[in-house]
């Protein structure tokens, strides 16, 4: 019987395809974040509201990951920028394969900020690295203050967690205090953004995080909203 | 339930590795996950199991290590395994620590033998 060492990741495969990928977004200076978040928690409302809320001349895109229909990509669509359905049929997350196929005919020179909205769930999307500059988490007031504590793989790797429909407050018992401690837990010093997609509080310091983010990892150039 | 998926990218690693061993067939494949990996072991298993029955594979085992979640205090260096979501320091109370170990998802061995 004879041992052999391996010692590499299991998603090796996905993880040379991120590489390749974040090789070509840096080339290009294309600024990506990654959003994941469990069904309904508002993804693609913050989406809109943030693609409404950019000059009419931004260069920014959108890829949408979904098992099923094209909804999300007209809706996103309608704001006037490119935006992208990959149709999983199935699969439960995105990889990296998939970002590349859709890309292929996108020439990432005309993109500056390209936003991959991945499939609903909260454990599988975490384990796959898109070739992004961050993955934000999205939490909504009508789910339990304490999902971090349940899906610690993904609030320990996303940078920014955005608590979404902040509106809805007054009528749930979600604690949101309990909520940030828990957040905080699973990610020490991770940044915490409150936003209502439907009001539009808050949305100004998501915008802002992105303009900090973004210039943190490409060359200044967008204008801030 | 991506646990299949990665079932599968174990096995095909498996595969690469015999063809370097002419002769030789796996019998063991060792793989590392970290307790916030969001990997499931039970999950993996079954559907490791699932994806080698009634295949050559079928009596390949996997064995699957669980490693807990080490994080480190930046500030009295203190390094301590974190039970029940508590990422504090056990000794100086800074709550901002840093994630040593606990994310792994990594094939450590496979073990062949002659066939």
């Amino acid at each position: 019987m004879t041992r052999v060492a391996v010692q590499e990741k299991v998603l090796n495969e996905n993880q040379r395809l991120a590489a390749e990928l974040r090789r070509q977004f840096a080339e290009h200076d294309v600024f990506v974040l990654n959003f994941i978040s469990s069904p309904g928690s508002g993804k693609t409302s913050l989406l809109e509201r943030t693609l409404e809320a950019l000059p009419r001349d931004a260069r920014v895109a959108v890829l949408t990951g979904d098992i099923q229909t094209d909804n999300d990509a007209r809706r996103l669509a309608r704001a006037g920028f490119p935006a992208k359905q990959i149709s999983t049929g199935g699969t439960c997350h995105l990889d990296a394969r998939m970002i590349a196929r859709a890309l292929e005919d996108w020439p990432l020179a005309d993109i500056d900020v390209l936003f991959i909205e991945n499939v609903g769930n909260l454990v599988c999307p975490s384990s796959y690295d898109l070739g992004e500059h961050a993955k934000v988490v999205v939490l909504s007031v009508t789910e339990g203050e304490d999902k971090p504590l349940k899906y610690p793989s993904i609030f320990s790797k996303a940078e920014l967690c955005i608590i979404n429909k902040t509106d809805l407050l007054p009528y749930v018992s979600f604690d949101l205090q309990l909520a940030r401690e828990n957040v905080g837990k699973m990610h020490p010093g991770i940044d915490v953004v409150e936003v209502s997609c439907r009001t539009g509080e808050g949305l100004q310091n998501w915008l802002q995080w992105i303009e900090r983010r973004r210039q943190a990892a490409c060359e200044p150039a967008m204008v801030t909203p | 339930m991506h646990e299949l998926g990665i079932a599968q990218a174990i096995l095909d690693r498996v595969a690469t590795e015999v063809k370097h061993h002419p002769g030789t067939r796996p019998v063991e494949v060792g793989v590392l996950i970290g307790e916030v990996s969001g990997v499931d072991r039970e999950a993996l298993a079954f559907g490791f199991d699932a994806i080698v029955k009634d295949t050559e594979w079928e009596r390949l085992r996997l064995s699957i290590e669980v490693r807990s979640r080490l994080h480190r205090c930046p500030y009295c260096t203190r390094e301590f395994s974190v039970t029940h979501s508590n990422t504090a320091c056990p000794d100086c109370g800074n709550s901002l620590t840093v994630m040593l170990n606990g994310d792994e998802l990594d094939i450590t061995y496979i073990e062949v033998e002659d066939a």
